[in-house]
């Protein structure tokens, strides 16, 4: 008879090409992405003179670098151009698909691989980028790696990994109206700390997990990077079929039903042990902003800033003081009185489709008092949302509507915040010059972005409701 | 990758927590080529200038910092600032997952010790230090602490192996399981491409 088993067991043991007597096992990798920051390990592989062994498994993706601005002609930036360039060359060299610069279907690697079909519910997907695990919420063990193992994987089409501890968060309940799953998330990386899901795969659960949308459950598996966790996953279920069905890459007739099928069985077992569970009331959370350089450093936006002095733990004290100098706040000041200079909407964290509407809904019949951006996830995403007329109200409201691509969450293609301006935004890191030297980030939900932009401030959602 | 046994030499102080690899390379230096100049040059360039760190200091090879260094972002240029600047080991109370396992592959040893204990080495007057992989321990002047780390990471490092020489020998394992795969889950294929 067989032992209890969770998803991510069962997503293990299908894929164990070997086990090695000192516990690490050689799995097998069903998808894999590159983008432009993945030309060191082109390079390694050159250095070798390695073929790639399975192209048709391996998808490149232009995201990391490219401009959202003036898309259509040439790059006018030439480092830039240069790397972009590159990723066309080294997947045109290995046969690797490439939805490139100026493909429809071009958008963030998390975004596209997704919205293509190409991640489903059993499968692993890596990509050397550390949001990965954003595909897990299709029921996938998805993680992001580093430049040494994508040319391992571009090499073999496999991994030497080490089985991860077993996390379960459980979150039971209904949340309130105008919570959503970034709230959700910001809540867990507060509570649990950034590093609190270290050295662990997390398993999603509970009735308000079961509720969210697809794109909710890719906004929390997202950020499972940001509480430390290797993964984050939500068993697949029929949100999650229905979400795939009719995918270019997704598979049909027969093959569909068999995968069907399969997915079905993939869910844990009642009696499943996991190495640590935690559990929290959906209907205690709240719209959430961080206030500081760590997305461990997040409250309700009903709070006030934490004064230093007040806090037991003096490691924490010593990051809070460091975060405040830096973020410019005072402790005692209400969150939502906090002027915002900019704002931004956009990154593989929370730039989808329903995203978009719920910050139109937001943003209708309002103008915004700060300049900002808003960057879909995909250039289908923005096709959607022009004709679904979101496109017209981020331009009306006097944001600048912009093509698809990291963009600002990373600042990578020239989209920066400029040193000490403030920005609202919908993206997973506020670490210190993540969106620019000197820039100040808080994160919080697309709604709560748009709710700053139209008064200027940290802004309570809900009193737009 | 060169084998590592034991390192001494000066070390470096970073009493700073979530130390992120946005910090230990900015993301704006990554289009550059990694070569000839190398990455160190980069390192910890904006916690310096803004006076959150000091700036590394030729010489030190050896670094330890506060809990989760080397979160966020899994770009191995983080490991390649560290690496190319010179260092050979960090010591945290714990490390981003992608970070540590960046820096095995690059012959780094990420050393856990307790939150205690990185208190004690952060205390240190300027002294050189000891990393001993084999007894798994840090000394630096009266101060001697144990750390933790992967058996199996311990186990390369000290030997320098490199991954995919070990894995293109599996080449009749990978056979055999894509054959048995393919049959068990046609529908894995992409339907396109």
């Amino acid at each position: 008879m067989n032992s209890p088993a969770s998803l991510f067991d069962r997503l293990w043991d299908r894929h164990v090409v070997k086990r090695r007597e000192d516990g690490l096992s050689l799995l097998w990798i069903d998808r894999h992405f590159v983008h432009e920051g993945s030309h060191h390990a082109f390079g390694q592989i050159a250095a070798r003179g390695a073929k790639v062994a399975r192209p048709d498994l391996t998808f490149g993706i232009a995201d990391h670098y490219v401009p959202t601005r003036g898309r259509g002609g040439p790059v006018p930036d030439a480092s830039i151009a240069r790397m972009v360039d590159q990723l066309s060359a080294n997947t045109a060299a290995h046969g690797i698909t490439l939805f490139g610069l100026d493909d429809p279907r071009q958008g963030i690697v998390h975004v596209t691989g997704t919205e293509q079909g190409l991640t489903l519910p059993g499968l692993t997907v890596v990509c050397g980028d550390s949001h990965t695990s954003t595909h897990g919420a299709f029921g996938a063990y998805a993680f992001g790696i580093g430049a040494s193992e994508v040319a391992h994987v571009l090499a073999t089409q496999t991994l030497w990994q080490k089985k991860p501890k077993r996390m379960r968060i459980s979150v039971e309940g209904a949340t309130a109206p105008g919570i959503t799953a970034k709230d959700i998330m910001l809540t867990i990386i507060a509570t649990i700390g950034a590093d609190g899901a270290a050295g662990h795969a997390i398993e999603y659960a509970g009735s308000a997990i079961r509720a969210l949308s697809m794109e909710g459950r890719m906004t929390l598996c997202n950020m499972s990077i940001e509480a430390g966790g290797r993964c984050g996953m939500v068993a697949p279920d029929a949100t999650t079929v229905a979400y795939l069905k009719g995918r270019p890459f997704a598979p049909a007739g027969t093959l569909w039903d068999q995968a069907v099928e399969d997915w079905a069985s993939l869910a844990s077992d009642a009696d499943a042990v996991f190495d640590r569970e935690v559990a929290l009331e959906a209907a205690s959370i709240a719209p959430t902003v961080t206030w500081g350089v760590s997305p461990e450093q997040a409250l309700p936006i009903t709070a006030a800033v934490p004064d230093p002095e007040a806090m037991a733990d003096p490691v924490k004290a010593a990051a809070a003081r460091d975060a405040l100098a830096y973020m410019g706040l005072t402790p005692g000041q209400p969150l939502a009185s906090v002027p915002v200079d900019r704002v931004f909407i956009g990154s593989c964290t929370n730039s989808r489709i329903e995203d978009l509407r719920a910050a139109a809904k937001v943003l209708a019949g309002h103008k915004a008092k700060v300049p900002g951006m808003v960057s879909p996830g995909s250039s289908l995403v923005k096709q959607q949302a022009e004709e679904e007329g979101l496109a017209r109200i981020f331009t009306e409201a006097g944001l600048e509507w912009v093509a698809s691509g990291c963009s600002m969450c990373v600042g990578m293609n020239g989209d920066t915040v400029a040193a000490g301006e403030r920005c609202a935004s919908t993206t997973n890191r506020n670490f210190k010059g993540r969106q620019g030297p000197g820039a100040r980030t808080h994160l919080m939900s697309p709604a709560m972005v748009a709710a700053a932009a139209v008064t200027g401030r940290l802004t309570d959602v809900r009193q737009f409701a | 990758m060169t084998p590592f046994t034991r390192e001494t030499a000066a070390l470096m102080r970073l009493p700073v927590a979530n130390v992120d690899t946005d910090q230990l390379i900015p993301a704006r230096f990554m289009k550059e080529p990694r070569k000839p100049e190398g990455y160190g040059r980069f390192l910890l360039l904006d916690l310096v200038a803004e006076g959150t760190a000091t700036a590394p200091a030729p010489g030190q090879t050896i670094l330890v910092a506060r809990r989760n260094f080397g979160c966020g972002s899994s770009r191995e240029a983080a490991v390649y600032a560290l690496a190319d600047f010179g260092f050979r080991a960090v010591i945290a109370p714990s490390f981003g997952d992608i970070f540590a396992s960046n820096c095995v592959k690059n012959g780094v040893v990420p050393a856990t010790v307790s939150e205690e204990d990185a208190e004690r080495l952060l205390a240190t007057e300027a002294l050189p230090a000891t990393v001993d992989l084999e007894a798994q321990t840090i000394a630096c002047g009266n101060v001697v602490v144990p750390f933790r780390i992967d058996p199996v990471w311990r186990t390369q490092l000290l030997n320098g192996w490199d991954d995919i020489d070990l894995t293109l020998a599996e080449a009749d394992s990978i056979a055999a399981y894509t054959a048995r795969d393919t049959a068990e889950r046609p529908w894995a294929a992409p339907r396109r491409g």
